[in-house]
C-alpha cells in the first residue's frame, strides 16, 4: 500500500465551500476538498459531525444549502435528477446497514443495477453476478437467500458486491466496518484496499473505526461537530496522511485517535450543568 | 419547570415576552404547515411528471395484484354487510309510512353514489395505504431508498408511480365491487328476510337509480384512489427515523387518508350534482 498522496493527478470530486442545513441545524459549514483520482481519503469524525451528509452531498442524494460539488469538473449542483442518475452510474455507495431490497433476493439485489442500465441476457447477467459475489468471498448458493437471511458481515458484502458491479469511478462507503466482529471487518478493510487498486478507482471511506482508517487510507481528514466549534473554525481540523496522525498537536484530533473521553466528558458536565441552572 | 423544547429561549416572564412566544409559536406552526403543502403539492407534481413515461411492466404488476386482487374479499364482505345493515335501519321508518317498497331505491342509491365508493376507498385506505406507508417508511429508514437513488433508479418512479397507477386503476373495481356485494345484501335482507315484495323492490330502483349515480360514484372514486396512493407514498418518503416514526407514518397515512376522502366527498358530490343538473336542463331544454 502507498501511503503517499498522490500528487499532480487530475481531481475526481471537488467540495468548494460547502455547507448544509436541515431545519434549523447547520450541519456542515464550508467545507472544502479536492480529491485526486486513484486516492483513498477517509472521512474521520464523531457521531453527528456530518460526515454521512458530506457523503451524500458528493454523489448528489441531497442537495448542498450553500456551495458546489464538482465531479470531474461537472457541477452536480446545477444538475436535473435526471442528469445526476446518469453520472451515478460512474459512482458505487455502499451503505452503512447495506440497505438491501428487502423484497428481492440477493441475487436479484447484485443484478439490480444491471437490470435498470444494462441489456444483457439472463445467463450473461447471472455470471457477472456470481462473479462479484465470489469477488467478496461469497459462494453462488447465496443468491437465492433473502437478505433477512444474511449475517451483517454477509450483507455488507453483497452490499459491496453490489456498488461494484457496474465497475464504478468512485467507490463511497459509509461506515464499512461499523458492528463487525473484528475479523469480518478486518476483512471489509482488505477488500477496500482491494478494490482501490482495481484500476484507478478513488474511494471515500466515512468511519469512526481507527483501525480502518489506518489501514486504507492514502489521507485521513477529520471533521469536528459545529456545535463545538467557535462561529471562525473551520470544521475540517485534520487534512494529511495517516503517519501524519500520530504527531499532530490538535488536542481533539488526538483525543479521537486514541479515544480518550476526558475532555468530552468534562464538556458534557458543564452542558449538563447549565441545563439544570437553567431549568430551576 | 421549563420544558427542554423551551431551553434554547430566554426565560420570559412579562405579558408581552409570553404573547410574541405564543405568536411565534403559532407563527412556526402554520409555516411548517404551509411548508407540508408544497411539499406534498411538488411530491404529486414529480409523481405524474414520471407516470408520463410508464414504469417498468416488473413493477406495475404486483402492485395491481396486491393493490386490487387481495382488497376484494375484504371489500366484497363489508360492502355485504353495509347492505344488509342499510336495509335493518331504514326499514322500520319506511315501514311506518307504508313506504317499504321504496327501500329498494334507497339502499342501492345509498350504495352506488356514496357508501360504496367511500367504504371500498377507506378500506384501501386501511388495507392498503398504511400498509404502504410503512413499507416505504421502512424503506427510507433502513436508506432503501437512497440505495434506489445511487444506483441511477428514481425512487418515484420505481416505487411511487406504480402504486398510484394500480390505486388509480383498480379503486373503480374494488368501488364496483362494493356496490354489487352491497346491492345484492340489501337484496338478500330487504326480499328474503323482510319479505318485501321483489317486484315492487326493483321497479322503484330501476325507478329512481340512474346511470349517472353509478358512473358519479366510480368517478369519485377514482379521485379517492389518487389521494389515498399519494397520501401513503409522501407519508412513507417523509418518515421519521426508527420504529416510532414507522408506526407514525402508517397512522398518519390513514387518518389524512380518511379526512381526504372525506372532504373531496363533499365537493366532488357538489360538483358531479351540479353537472347532473346541467344535463338534466339541457336535456328538458331540447325536448
Amino acid at each position: 500500500m502507498t501511503n503517499e498522496r498522490p500528487e499532480g493527478r487530475d481531481i475526481l470530486v471537488k467540495v468548494d465551500n460547502v455547507s448544509m442545513q436541515f431545519g434549523a441545524n447547520l450541519v456542515l459549514r464550508d467545507v472544502s476538498l479536492e480529491i485526486p483520482v486513484g486516492q483513498t481519503l477517509v472521512l474521520l469524525g464523531e457521531s453527528g459531525c456530518g460526515k454521512t451528509v458530506l457523503l451524500k452531498t458528493i454523489i448528489g442524494l441531497i442537495r448542498p444549502t450553500r456551495g458546489h460539488v464538482m465531479f470531474n469538473g461537472i457541477d452536480l449542483t446545477t444538475l436535473s435528477e435526471k442528469e445526476i442518475s446518469v453520472l451515478r452510474l460512474r459512482f458505487g455507495f455502499v451503505f452503512q446497514n447495506a440497505a438491501l431490497f428487502d423484497s428481492l433476493t440477493v441475487g436479484q439485489n447484485v443484478a439490480f443495477p444491471l437490470r435498470q442500465h444494462r441489456k444483457m441476457g439472463a445467463d450473461e447477467m447471472r455470471e457477472l453476478v456470481l462473479e462479484n459475489l465470489a469477488a467478496v468471498g461469497l459462494p453462488d448458493d447465496v443468491i437465492f437467500k433473502k437478505p433477512a437471511e444474511l449475517s451483517g458481515g454477509m450483507r455488507k458484502r453483497v452490499g459491496l458486491a453490489r456498488a461494484l458491479i457496474l465497475n464504478p469511478e468512485l467507490v463511497l462507503y459509509d461506515e464499512p466496518t461499523t458492528g463487525l466482529d473484528p475479523i469480518m471487518a478486518d476483512v471489509i478493510n482488505e477488500l477496500i484496499l482491494r478494490t482501490s487498486r482495481r484500476g484507478m478507482v478513488t474511494s471515500i471511506v466515512v468511519t469512526h473505526d481507527m483501525a480502518t482508517a489506518r489501514k486504507v487510507a492514502d489521507r485521513i481528514v477529520m471533521l469536528f461537530p459545529l456545535s463545538r466549534l467557535e462561529p471562525n473554525e473551520p470544521q475540517i481540523i485534520f487534512d494529511g496522511s495517516p503517519d501524519q496522525l500520530d504527531t499532530v498537536r490538535d488536542r481533539r484530533v488526538r483525543q479521537f485517535v486514541k479515544g480518550e473521553a476526558g475532555q468530552r466528558m468534562m464538556e458534557m458536565r458543564a452542558t449538563a450543568g447549565q441545563l439544570i441552572n437553567k431549568t430551576e | 419547570m421549563a420544558s427542554v423544547a423551551d431551553l434554547g429561549r430566554p426565560p420570559s416572564h412579562s405579558f408581552i415576552d409570553r404573547l410574541t412566544n405564543w405568536i411565534a409559536d403559532w407563527g412556526q406552526v402554520f409555516i411548517e404547515g404551509i411548508t407540508a403543502l408544497g411539499k406534498f403539492g411538488l411530491f404529486v407534481w414529480r409523481t405524474l411528471a414520471w407516470t408520463i413515461q410508464l414504469p417498468k411492466s416488473e413493477t406495475i404488476f404486483p402492485n395491481f395484484y396486491s393493490i386490487g386482487v387481495s382488497s376484494l374479499p375484504v371489500v366484497a364482505l363489508t360492502g355485504t354487510f353495509i347492505g344488509m345493515v342499510l336495509a335493518v335501519q331504514s326499514y322500520a321508518q319506511f315501514a311506518q309510512m307504508g313506504l317499504e317498497t321504496r327501500l329498494g331505491a334507497v339502499i342501492n342509491m345509498t350504495l352506488v353514489r356514496e357508501l360504496g365508493p367511500v367504504l371500498a376507498a377507506t378500506m384501501l385506505a386501511g388495507r392498503v395505504g398504511s400498509a404502504m406507508a410503512a413499507e416505504l417508511g421502512t424503506m427510507r429508514v433502513t436508506e432503501q431508498i437512497d440505495a434506489l437513488a445511487s444506483m441511477g433508479a428514481n425512487p418515484i418512479r420505481y416505487l411511487v408511480v406504480p402504486r398510484f397507477l394500480a390505486c388509480l386503476f383498480m379503486i373503480p373495481a374494488l368501488t364496483a365491487m362494493a356496490d354489487f356485494m352491497g346491492v345484492a345484501g340489501g337484496h338478500f335482507y330487504s326480499v328474503w328476510v323482510l319479505g318485501i315484495d321483489i317486484h315492487h323492490y326493483w321497479s322503484n330502483s330501476a325507478a329512481f337509480v340512474t346511470t349517472f349515480d353509478l358512473f358519479q360514484g366510480l368517478i369519485k372514486s377514482v379521485f379517492f384512489g389518487s389521494a389515498i396512493s399519494m397520501v401513503a407514498c409522501y407519508q412513507g418518503f417523509n418518515c421519521d427515523a426508527g420504529a416510532e416514526g414507522v408506526g407514525r407514518a402508517a397512522t398518519a397515512s390513514f387518518v389524512y387518508s380518511f379526512v381526504v376522502i372525506l372532504i373531496l366527498d363533499l365537493f366532488l358530490g357538489i360538483l358531479l350534482e351540479s353537472i347532473n343538473q346541467s344535463i338534466e336542463t339541457a336535456g328538458t331544454g331540447l325536448m
